[in-house]
């Protein structure tokens, strides 16, 4: 069965092209384009991804307009009914701030933009998204955040720890996350925000290939079902 | 009738650029400074019939996030 992605747009992503393009290569399928004005998803889709990029201009928090957004709105009702979704960087606080994730996304702790490739561990490899990496393992994925600073309370920590919803976990904490979590599952296993870009590791050429694995983890976990 | 909405981190939040300022007063050579958090305030010019009810519910919707940060409204009489 054909693999039938979407990107959502907002004004000011900048991520989305490449996000299209990654689920494009790992597929071979074309990754249909929704833009953050449309009211509805297209029907029937396997998989939707929100980018990173500033959207809105980052006014008033990050990610916060977006959440608001007609588009968004049919996209947490689409993961409420198990559609699988992935948010990177701006997309991961998009997620938090629509409420389909816990926790908040702050200001790096060291005040500091940081773009440059990080080191991270693999700490759920059972998910949808994480299945085509071994368990513990350390990938090399970029980052590139002003807001990355991952925060909850104490017990929604020990919640997604104990149920193990932690997809992924910074090797060296560049921004200052709570227990270093770089990226987070919800309940059921079918939404992931993560800070790190997958999407920007997809050739060599390009400095690696660490986060094809996560875009065919989903493709083959979709088009098997 | 205006509105301001305060809307500051929890207690327990870091505040990153609180302590940034903090650190900046310092060296203008301001002592006794304890400690230093950034909120944000937000003036709303609504309707008189506005309920507190109304301004709770776009405070919590929108205006705060909840996971990080507490808000307070300011009702100021019309002009």
């Amino acid at each position: 069965m054909a693999f039938r992605s979407a990107v959502v747009t907002f004004p000011g992503s900048n991520c989305d092209r490449d996000l299209a393009v990654a689920l494009e290569k790992v597929s071979g399928e074309p990754t249909i384009r929704v833009w953050h004005g449309d009211a509805e998803l297209p029907e029937r889709l396997d998989f939707i991804a929100l980018p990173g990029g500033f959207s809105y201009g980052d006014y008033l928090r990050c990610g916060a307009m977006a959440a608001r957004s007609p588009i968004v709105r049919a996209v947490v009702e689409a993961a409420n009914k198990g559609v699988p979704v992935l948010g990177i960087c701006n997309g991961f606080q998009v997620l938090t701030e629509s409420g389909l994730l816990p926790g908040a996304l702050l200001r790096n702790a060291q005040l500091k933009f940081v773009c440059r490739t990080v080191p991270l561990e693999v700490a759920n490899s059972q998910s949808l998204f994480t299945a085509g990496y071994e368990q513990g393992a350390t990938i090399m994925l970029p980052v590139a955040h002003h807001d990355g600073n991952y925060f909850a309370d104490e017990a929604t920590l020990d919640r997604l720890e104990g149920e193990g919803r932690v997809a992924f976990r910074y090797g060296d904490n560049c921004n200052g996350s709570q227990r270093a979590i770089a990226g987070v599952l919800n309940q059921a296993g079918n939404v992931l925000g993560m800070m790190p870009h997958p999407e920007r590791a997809i050739e060599p050429e390009l400095g690696g290939t660490d986060g094809r694995a996560l875009f065919e983890s989903a493709v083959k976990a979709l088009v098997a079902a | 009738m205006k509105v301001r909405v305060f809307v500051s981190l929890k207690p327990g939040v870091l505040d990153p650029q609180g302590r940034a300022v903090h650190h900046a007063l310092e060296g203008l050579g301001f002592g006794g400074v304890e400690d230093v958090r950034v909120g944000r305030m937000i003036e709303l010019e609504v309707a008189d019939s506005t309920s507190d009810e109304a301004l709770r519910e776009m405070c919590e919707k929108l205006l705060a996030n909840m996971v990080i940060e507490n808000y307070r409204i300011e009702k100021l009489e019309t002009a």
